[in-house]
């Protein structure tokens, strides 16, 4: 099979990538290595679109995240029917002897064309986000930034690039490149050789060997972890901004992180590893989120918790790697694309498709892109009337399997139609088993969904993928 | 909106209960609402024997258990029973919205009881560190899925917490010929009956150990091996006594906590620990005329006492709407 451009990766930026290419009359094809898109990077981070605050002007990045959020706010979460929340943020200082710091922060952002923001005092705060602790005492007001579900960002990529004519194979890990003799790549994959006159390297963790595999050794990736907790929807409230400390060197310090779906996060912690597949949580993470957060707020308790997870920023140098690699014409990465690459994603993705023109891809639009994308039905996310609507209309609305967080039986089933195979998929997509219960309650009731909507035996269900199955045998 | 006398939420044997004993004590209408498709909660993957013995002196299973009050209830013209009906909603003045497939509705009632149960406690909420692979599973989810749907979840377990879900769900996995290679239990005695460690453990040859807990959980697609340390009585690791044992499945079975998120969202008082009622006496709450009862009210190890207070529970109810 023959491709204009293959991109390797259905992460946000994979996602984003895709998404402007198929603005254009080109065949493009996704490749994912994972049973679905967003199981990679993509799916555990704090979800923030970031306003582009605590960049040097003089990065790559800097510029794509300021850009990335504006996008965000004009055009994508409207088109994409994604649930944005402009939220703001702050980022407090525990001594006024910092406010110089906060006032470089300022000046540095409003360099990059950051707009909107204030220094504010103590008193402005007790107005403001009241539970905030004594040791707080000024902080640098962001307005532009807000908080997405990740997953979801992404699902609304790949479903909108796929419904204008992408290509996407799942469970599909490029094993082996090629370079043809006149151009392009044989690239191979899930047991198939596609080919393509080129390639995007949007590979997360993976994106130094992917680009070694096309011959461009240039970087090294190193994964930088991150441990999030999440707490009980019941604290909602407890802020109204996304709070962060005063950076240091080596991260943006442990944040008080509101999330569109409801359950505040606090984490993450910033630590490198050497397994590119190490997410487990520990101990000394949970020690270290803990008690960064409760210098902001006191009241923050470990029983409020319910969940957690791990995420490895890919890491290659200070800045992202968006380049074409002249030692492998065709080759365009997309590579080292650490926080703020949810946020950027968009902004990247019209970088790449501009060094892929350059490097003589006609980008020549379609007539008949269509930009929108109708926003999943998500009860918890209704107002009671309009859920009345909803159920009135399909009667399944009303039939509800998660009791946590309000999932229906025609939300899953929803889900599997728009791509979900997988638990965990399920789980993404529509929130059901993401409460506190931890899916007790509901797991076998969507497993029974699954096997109807999929036809699945039992035993062949997973949590994500081969590998992870749920049963491993059923009584005869 | 339509006015009810007396709503009850949950239809296990704390709502089942409490609507047999409202209507001995004069209540003329009462409105029972079960979010599954058959009352009995709980008890309907409970299939052991061991219920029953105090209240009906016999030994039932648990679905027997049921059934006995389910024949009750719905004998009983007078009693509504409205299944699938996921409540999501109550105020402080008893208004009270349910969904149901097809409809969302809305009504008033002169008296509410929420007999709602109890979740279990999670992996998430002991912070157990590790990785998140499959095969990580509540003991009470495994037990339905063993009991009810026939879904055998692994081959090699370890269970975590000697509660007596945890020790029954022991045997029943052993049963099933899943191996059983540990329980894990952090204090220095089991939380549950001892007829149970003797019956489920003992007699299966499945080791206890007492004063450890899991340090970490492996496997990145499927759970492969857990950790484990004694710990001292400060609950402190011990350094040196760690060891590994390979399994695919973890059952956490580390307690239940009442179901109380309506109430709280009504406004009541509850206790932040226990997530119970905050109030002076049994079956009740902070708002007059809310009442609540079972395992919503407080964990009871045994079905026959929350049979017994609920029954008072159901008669407090009628007391009230008598008095008002
Ligand atoms: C803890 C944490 C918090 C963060 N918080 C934020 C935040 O708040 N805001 C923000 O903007 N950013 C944040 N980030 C950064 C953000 O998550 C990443 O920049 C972004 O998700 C990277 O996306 P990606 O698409 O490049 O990588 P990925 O999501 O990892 O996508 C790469 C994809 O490529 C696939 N793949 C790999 N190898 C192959 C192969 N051989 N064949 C086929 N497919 C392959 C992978 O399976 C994966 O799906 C955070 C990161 C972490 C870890
Ligand atoms: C796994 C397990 C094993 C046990 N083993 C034994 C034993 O061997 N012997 C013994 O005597 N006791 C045993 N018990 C204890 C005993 O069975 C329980 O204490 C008893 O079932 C609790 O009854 P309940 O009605 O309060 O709660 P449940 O049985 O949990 O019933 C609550 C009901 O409320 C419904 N509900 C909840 N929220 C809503 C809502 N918002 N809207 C509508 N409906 C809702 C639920 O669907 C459920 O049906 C066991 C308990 C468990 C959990």
């Amino acid at each position: 099979m023959t491709y204009d451009v293959i991109i390797a990766g259905a992460g946000i930026t994979g996602a984003a990538v895709a998404r402007e290419l198929s603005r254009y009359k080109l065949k493009v094809l996704l490749l994912e290595k994972e049973a679905e898109p967003a199981f990679g990077v993509s799916k555990s981070n704090s979800g923030i679109i970031h306003a582009g605050t605590q960049n040097s002007p003089s990065s790559v990045k800097g510029w794509l995240c300021v850009e990335g959020n504006r996008l965000m706010r004009e055009e994508i979460a409207a088109d994409l029917g994604l649930n944005f929340v402009q939220c703001g943020q702050l980022i407090v200082v525990f001594d006024l002897a910092d406010l110089p710091e906060l006032e470089k922060i300022k000046k540095d952002g409003e360099a990059l064309g950051i707009k909107g923001l204030a220094l504010v005092d103590r008193a402005w705060l007790e107005k403001n986000e009241p539970n905030l602790g004594p040791e707080v005492k000024a902080a640098l007001h962001v307005p532009t930034a807000g908080i997405i579900s990740p997953y979801r960002f992404v699902y609304a990529l790949v479903e909108n690039a796929v419904k204008n004519g992408v290509d996407l194979k799942t469970s599909s890990r490029i094993v082996g490149i090629n370079r043809i003799e006149k151009g392009g790549f044989y690239v191979e994959a899930g047991g198939t050789v596609y080919t393509a006159r080129f390639l995007v390297n949007a590979a997360g963790l993976y994106a130094d060997e992917l680009s070694a595999l096309a011959g461009a050794p240039t970087f090294k990736i190193t994964p930088r972890k991150g441990e999030e907790y999440l707490l009980d929807k019941k604290r909602e409230h407890i802020a109204s901004h996304i709070i962060f400390p005063l950076p240091s060197k080596a991260s943006k310090g442990i944040l008080i992180i509101k999330t569109s779906d409801g359950n505040p996060m606090i984490g993450p912690t910033a630590h490198d590893v050497d397994d590119k597949a190490d997410l487990a949580t520990t101990d000394e993470g949970l020690a270290e989120v803990l008690s960064g957060v409760r210098r902001m707020m006191p009241s923050v308790s470990k029983s409020d918790i319910i969940a957690y997870f791990a995420g490895l920023r890919p890491v290659a140098g200070k800045d992202f790697i968006i380049r074409h690699e002249d030692s492998a014409p065709g080759l365009v990465n997309a590579a080292g694309i650490q926080s703020p690459g949810l946020t950027s994603a968009p902004a990247i993705a019209v970088m790449v498709c501009d060094l892929l023109k350059k490097h003589g891809l006609k980008l020549e639009p379609k007539a008949e892109f269509h930009k929108l994308r109708q926003r999943p039905a998500h009860l918890f996310q209704l107002p009671l009337e309009e859920a009345r609507k909803l159920i009135e209309k399909n009667s399944a609305y009303g039939d509800v399997v998660c009791r946590c967080e309000l999932v229906s039986a025609q939300e899953v089933r929803d889900a599997i139609k728009r791509g979900a195979s997988t638990l965990d998929g399920i789980k993404f997509r529509t929130r059901a088993q993401a409460g506190r219960c931890h899916g007790g309650f509901c797991t076998t009731r969507i497993m029974k969904i699954m096997q109807e909507e999929l036809g699945f035996p039992v035993t062949a269900l997973t949590k994500r993928g081969p590998g992870s199955e749920l049963i491993k045998d059923e009584r005869k | 909106m339509k006015e009810r006398e007396l709503v009850i939420v949950g239809g296990g044997p704390a709502g089942m209960a409490a609507a047999v004993a409202a209507r001995e004590h004069g209540v003329e209408d009462v409105l029972l609402l079960e979010r599954d498709q058959h009352l009995g909660g709980i008890l309907n993957q409970c299939i052991h024997p061991g219920f029953g013995l105090h209240h009906f002196k016999a030994e039932l299973t648990g679905p027997e258990y049921a059934d006995r009050f389910a024949s009750l209830v719905k004998e009983d013209p007078n009693i509504e029973v409205s299944l699938r009906s996921f409540v999501v909603k109550l105020t402080k003045d008893r208004e009270l919205s349910f969904l149901r497939p097809g409809s969302l509705e809305e009504i008033k009632a002169r008296a509410i009881i929420l007999a709602t149960g109890c979740r279990e406690r999670t992996r998430e909420m002991i912070q157990i560190p590790g990785s998140r692979p499959a095969g990580i599973y509540p003991a009470g989810l495994a037990q339905k899925m063993v009991n009810m749907e026939g879904w055998i979840p692994g081959k090699e377990a370890v269970i975590v917490g000697s509660g007596d879900i945890g020790l029954i769900m022991a045997r029943r996995m052993a049963l099933e010929g899943v191996l059983v290679k540990a329980v894990i239990e952090i204090q220095k005695t089991s939380r549950g009956l001892v007829r149970n460690v003797v019956q489920c453990l003992e007699d299966f040859g499945i080791p206890l150990y007492f004063q450890h807990r899991i340090s970490a959980i492996h496997g990145r697609d499927r759970v492969e091996k857990v950790d484990v340390v004694k710990v001292d009585d400060e609950f402190k690791d011990i350094t040196g006594s760690g060891f590994e044992i390979s399994c695919d499945t973890v059952l956490i079975s580390v307690g239940l906590i009442p179901e109380n998120e309506l109430l709280e969202m009504a406004g009541a008082e509850i206790d932040r620990k226990t997530n119970t009622p905050v109030a002076k006496d049994v079956n009740l709450t902070s708002i007059p005329g809310v009442f609540a009862c079972g395992n919503a009210c407080k964990v009871y190890d045994l079905v026959d006492w929350v049979t017994r207070d609920s029954m008072l529970a159901g008669k407090m109810a009628a007391e009230y709407l008598k008095a008002k």
